[in-house]
């Protein structure tokens, strides 16, 4: 006989963990199936952990998540061939607990939730790929595993099985990927001593610095670099629009290992041992492509809904948010002993709508487009304020005021007046 | 028939890490596997399983972790899971672990007999192959090591007939139950589980027993305290000082480096040239 | 062994060692044997227990184990001439074949009675078999895959040295207040010994003390590998392997011409053996067979530690590698930066046309 299940949540990164942990705490009879060896052993994440999203599911999980380092430095660094000008920020009161984020490793941390989610009382079966979405109709009733006797059935199955989604857009819930709404990216974990990283980094006890960085490195894609500091490695990676990559014929990989080299970032991570590369996909179509997530047995969380916020590098927590939104609706649902039609599940979207996450992908809902329209945020500006930097902190003779007018002209000779105006009008609309 | 088999988690030593300067394991980002070879032991005893009839128990001495371990063993059939655990245990060298698990083993076939115990051939982090015969030793067992094939077993007689890989060829043994096989690598392939089985696993309670439940009262038979072998020292493989002498030659046209190479090997080496030119072609 | 990662403090140091024990004294070498024949790894661990005794000051006995009608009184003789001075002799009828009962009961009432330090043992499927039952026996501490073992100036004891995690480190162990203090080694791992056919000895002989019916384990058949399938890689004088770096299965031919033109054997590292493009039996390397060959041909081989654990006894190291910064050009005797694929049969073209030189002067 084929086992039935109050929900199946399909994948257990942040997104799938959060829904199976509030459905199982909240009483369903619960099954979750990832396909990976272990929850985490394929997911790849930068990786930081934004404190707030997870403390609403699990408010004591500083106790014993495997946590990196906290974050008390953030970097932004602007890159051009040889150089970076950017902005260090570092502050006393990012070292007062409770701790506001944190770098994680995610094979580690997701190995963690999963453990959490098991003792809340669903059930977990690993290295099991869900092929296909079983339907009624229109009624979505179970799924189709890849393993002898794999038909199981609920009343609804949670899709949070990551970007590329292939069950929704297979059962036709999510039209394909469009190359200009993802990023592709690719990370390496670079291992080094705990002491190496500490004085390169400047760093004591648990604490850990970002540096967030764009500019040449993505040779003109759009797209940004980072490097975050764990406690025994360093995460290092970049990620550009997928269309881009396309079009310039270019390979991450490639792209890597270019900016590896680059003289600013290259001594950072001297000596490591490289281990674990890995490439992934970023849903970054922003509002705009946040497809229909509720329908008829099912609701989609996570990054396969596409919510990402791609400005602020921010996804497993609106990955959690929305696993938990989705869960509590069907907590609601079940409680009022309503049946799990997409009208009744409309109420999802509404949970979304209110919360930070649709409001946030709402305000910058423009930028993708922005700076797809607009390369140069990528290439002139950065190598421009690098070399205004070099021109001003020189030291060799000429008066600042001339400097000052050299740089100036140099940013009017790449792109006219007007031109400075309107990027300057155009970032802020896209920001407001 | 019940049968126990033996198996340890390891780190996967392919992606085992040093730290540069103190020599030691950097663990962080290393995953844990169940030790390749036990998966051997484990497969042969799901087939025995299969052909008989009976149950398969998988045994671990380890860390709260292999709990993992012993989980992925039961979803591949298993009946039952116990894991050995507790801090008295740390530390231990091959013969304080055959002393705890044989311990476990004499309180299992309390429960219900024992007819046949299995361990992989050796393990990928302690690679000595002594626990098995440890084992075997201490329950009074007849030992077959490096079995490749287990041919026959009569469960009514109690006997059974198995090919043992000796040096030089392969023995065909017979013997009498109970008794402990250590199961040589590459002689089957590990099943697929079915959803039955995954949802199973999943469910099964793995059994916890620290040293008490375990039945050792003898704190000086394990962990530390009980291991003749301690390690005084760890170190990197020295570097050697000599380095490659090149081979050069003009152009670096294939053939001329051949032939530099030829002329330098057999005037430094005569000995060398003269048994490979007296070899029968 | 205990976690390596954290050498145990009472590893340091002096230590006294019980007076009980005190009475062990002597290195013992397990000569080893099946079919009539001594395993080489016997004189091997001859020679090297030989350098023990002498640095403890202390006889070098050989023990053999066998039925009567087996030429075990040859094995001590030779056993002598590689060094031993003396022997430890059981003959019974129930020892025709290896068998784990009879062997460890033989081994462990030698070691009872004569109290030897120190005991070595072939890290064959033999030795390995034998060594884990009587230490567990004895009670005592065994160090297995030993490649190096030695005195420790400080207590007298056998530090014994092997890989460990994976074979990026070594560890040296010790078995501190346990006697006989026990090893086993790999075939190759040691010297071979110069054999001195004027040196003698003694014989002790010992009963075993056990009759046929004793021993429930019985041998119905002995199936010998046939010789010509399996290759004899630990014992071959001259070896061509070939590595990743040949890139396709194909590729691996110009290892076989090679090999052929030179009567070599063929020997691979890992990722070949695993990708299948040649059988288990010819990897070389720390999980694969140990070789000291008198040339060794490393084509497409990286030299990595594992690999290099495996054949760095070689007398002469040839690496072909395209990359100059190869690992295994720190320790090869010669190296050519350049493609294997072009080389091997610029080589293999070289040597043909030497040796039918060469055959055709003499
Ligand atoms: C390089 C990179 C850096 C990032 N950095 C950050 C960051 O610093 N901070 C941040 O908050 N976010 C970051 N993100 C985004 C974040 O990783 C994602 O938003 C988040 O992982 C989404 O979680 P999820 O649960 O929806 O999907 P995933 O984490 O992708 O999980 C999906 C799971 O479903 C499983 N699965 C898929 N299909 C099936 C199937 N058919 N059957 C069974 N199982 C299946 C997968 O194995 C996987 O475990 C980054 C992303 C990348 C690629
Ligand atoms: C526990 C453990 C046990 C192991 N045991 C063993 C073992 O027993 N034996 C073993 O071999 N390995 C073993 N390994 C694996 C070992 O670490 C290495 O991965 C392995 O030896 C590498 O094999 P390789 O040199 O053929 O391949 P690679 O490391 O990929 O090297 C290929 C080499 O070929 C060169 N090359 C590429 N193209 C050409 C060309 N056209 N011409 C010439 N050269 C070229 C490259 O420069 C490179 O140096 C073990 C590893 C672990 C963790
Ligand atoms: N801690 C352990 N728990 C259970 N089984 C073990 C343990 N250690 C070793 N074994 C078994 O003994 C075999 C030989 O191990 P080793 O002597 O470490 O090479 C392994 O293949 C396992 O089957």
């Amino acid at each position: 006989m084929a086992e039935k299940f109050d929900a199946i949540v399909v994948g257990a990164g942040p997104s799938g963990n959060a829904a199976a942990y509030t459905l199982a705490r909240g009483g369903l009879k619960v099954l979750q199936i990832e396909r990976g060896e272990y929850p985490g052993s394929k997911n790849v994440q930068g990786a930081i952990l934004y404190a707030d999203a997870l403390e609403r599911i699990i408010p004591d999980f500083r106790e014993d998540a495997p946590l990196e380092r906290h974050v008390i430095e953030q970097r932004m660094w602007m890159l051009d061939d040889s150089s970076y000008i950017g902005t260090h920020y570092r502050s006393a009161d990012f070292d007062q607990p409770p701790y506001n984020r944190y770098t994680i490793i995610r094979a580690e941390f997701d190995k963690w939730f999963a453990r959490k989610v098991r003792q809340a009382g669903a059930l977990l079966i690993t290295e099991t790929t869900v092929r296909d979405l079983l339907l009624d109709g229109e009624r979505v009733i179970g799924v189709q595993t890849d393993r002898e006797g794999g038909a199981i059935y609920a009343d609804v199955v949670v899709l949070a099985d990551g970007v590329n989604s292939l069950l929704a857009r297979k059962a036709g819930f999510r039209p394909e990927l469009n190359p200009a709404d993802v990023a592709l990216a690719v990370k390496e974990i670079h291992f080094l001593p705990t002491e190496t990283i500490e004085a390169r980094f400047n760093l004591s006890g648990d604490a850990g610095v970002v540096i967030e960085m764009f500019g040449k490195i993505t040779q003109g894609m759009m797209g940004t670099g980072f490097l975050y500091t764990n406690k025994e490695s360093l995460t290092i990676g970049v990620g550009c629009m997928l269309s881009d990559f396309k079009s310039q014929k270019m390979t991450p990989s490639q792209l890597l290992e270019n900016m590896k080299s680059h003289p600013s970032i290259a001594p950072l991570i001297a000596g490591g041992e490289m281990k674990e590369y890995a490439a992934h996909l970023i849903p970054e179509g922003g509002y705009n492509a946040v497809p229909k997530i509720a329908g008829e047995g099912w609701v989609i969380v996570g990054d396969s809904g596409m919510f990402v916020n791609a400005v602020h590098r921010e996804g497993s927590n609106l990955a959690m948010t929305s696993g938990r939104l989705a869960a509590e609706t069907l907590l609601e649902l079940a409680q009022a002993r309503l049946p799990y039609t997409a009208r009744n599940l409309a109420r999802y979207r509404r949970k979304l709508d209110e919360s930070f996450v649709m409001k946030d992908l709402k305000k910058y809902r423009r930028l993708p487009s922005v700076f797809h329209r607009n390369p140069q945020f990528f290439t002139a500006y950065p190598e421009l304020l690098s070399q205004a930097a070099q021109t001003l902190l020189r030291v060799d003779g000429e008066d600042k005021k001339s400097k000052e007018r050299a740089i100036r002209r140099s940013f009017v000779a790449r792109r006219s007046r007007f031109g400075l105006l309107g990027d300057a009008f155009k970032m802020w609309r896209a920001f407001e | 028939m019940h049968i126990v088999v033996c198996i340890k988690q390891v780190p996967d030593s392919a992606q085992i890490r040093v730290h540069p300067v103190t020599n030691t394991i950097m663990r962080q980002g290393v995953p844990a596997i169940v030790n390749p070879y036990d998966l051997f032991a484990l497969e042969e005893a799901l087939r025995l399983k299969d052909r008989h009839g009976g149950r398969v128990t998988v045994l671990t001495m380890g860390p709260p972790q292999a709990e993992d371990a012993l989980r992925k063993c039961l979803t591949f059939g298993a009946d039952e899971a116990i894991l050995v655990t507790d801090r008295a245990f740390a530390g231990a060298d091959t013969l304080a672990t055959s002393y705890a698990l044989a311990a476990a083993i004499r309180n299992i076939d309390r429960d219900a007999a024992v007819d046949l115990v299995f361990t992989g051939k050796q393990t990928i982090d302690g690679d000595t192959a002594q626990v098995g015969p440890g084992i075997a030793k201490r329950l009074d067992l007849q030992l077959l090591t490096y079995v490749s094939r287990v041919e026959q077993v009569d469960i009514a007689q109690r006997r059974l007939r198995v090919q043992r890989r000796a040096e030089g060829g392969v023995q065909v043994l017979e013997t009498r139950l109970p008794c402990l096989i250590t199961m040589l690598e590459g002689t089957n392939e590990m099943r697929f589980a079915s959803m039955d089985n995954m949802f199973r696993a999943a469910r099964c309670a793995v059994r916890i027993w620290d040293r008490e439940a375990a039945g050792i009262s003898d704190v000086s038979k394990i962990g530390l305290k009980g291991s003749p072998t301690v390690v005084s020292k760890v170190f990197a493989p020295q570097a050697r000082a000599r380095r490659a002498e090149l081979i050069e030659a003009e152009g670096d046209a294939p053939r001329d480096l051949a032939l530099t190479l030829i002329n330098k090997l057999f005037t430094r080496n005569p000995k060398l040239r003269d048994a490979i030119v007296a070899q029968p072609s | 062994m205990s976690e390596p990662g954290t050498p145990a403090r009472k590893g340091k140091g002096k230590y006294e060692l019980d007076e009980r024990l005190q009475s062990y004294k002597g290195v013992w070498v397990f000569v080893e044997h099946e079919r009539g024949a001594v395993h080489p790894v016997s004189w091997e661990l001859i020679g090297e227990g030989r350098k023990l005794a002498d640095q403890l000051g202390v006889p070098l006995s050989g023990v053999v184990l066998g039925a009567p009608g087996l030429p075990t009184r040859r094995f001590c003789e030779e056993a002598f001439f590689h060094g031993a001075d003396h022997c430890y002799l059981i003959e019974d009828a129930v020892l025709a074949n290896y068998r784990n009962e009879p062997f460890t009961r033989g081994l462990t009432s030698l070691v009872e009675t004569f109290k030897p330090e120190i005991l070595l043992l072939g890290a064959t499927t033999q030795g390995r078999d034998l060594a884990g039952s009587v230490a567990t026996t004895l009670k005592t501490g065994l160090t297995a895959d030993c490649t190096g073992l030695a005195i420790d100036p400080e207590n007298r004891g056998l530090a014994a040295s092997r890989p460990t995690f994976g074979g990026s480190l070594l560890c040296t162990i010790l078995t501190l207040n346990y006697r006989p203090q026990m090893a086993t080694v790999r075939p190759r791992v040691m010297a071979m010994p110069d054999r001195d056919a004027s040196r003698r000895g003694t014989i002790t002989e010992h009963p075993l003390g056990m009759i046929e019916t004793d021993i429930v384990t019985k041998v119905l058949e002995y199936i010998p590998d046939n010789r010509q399938d399996t290759p004899q890689l630990p014992f071959a004088d001259i070896i061509v392997a070939g590595g990743r770096g040949l890139k396709k299965p194909e590729n691996f031919q110009l290892v076989w011409d090679l090999a052929m033109v030179l009567g070599a054997e063929v020997g691979a590292s890992r990722p070949v053996v695993q990708a299948g493009w040649v059988e288990a039996d010819r990897q070389v390397g720390q999980s694969g067979k140990t070789v000291r060959p008198k040339l060794y041909i490393a084509a497409g081989i990286s030299g990595a530690v594992q690999h290099r654990v495996g054949m760095e006894g070689a007398d002469v190291i040839v690496a072909i590698n395209n990359d100059a910064g190869a690992p295994i050009f720190d320790f090869a005797t010669y190296g050519i930066v350049g493609n294997a694929m072009t080389l091997l049969p610029a080589l293999t073209e070289a040597f043909r046309q030497h040796i039918a030189m060469a055959r055709v002067a003499s």
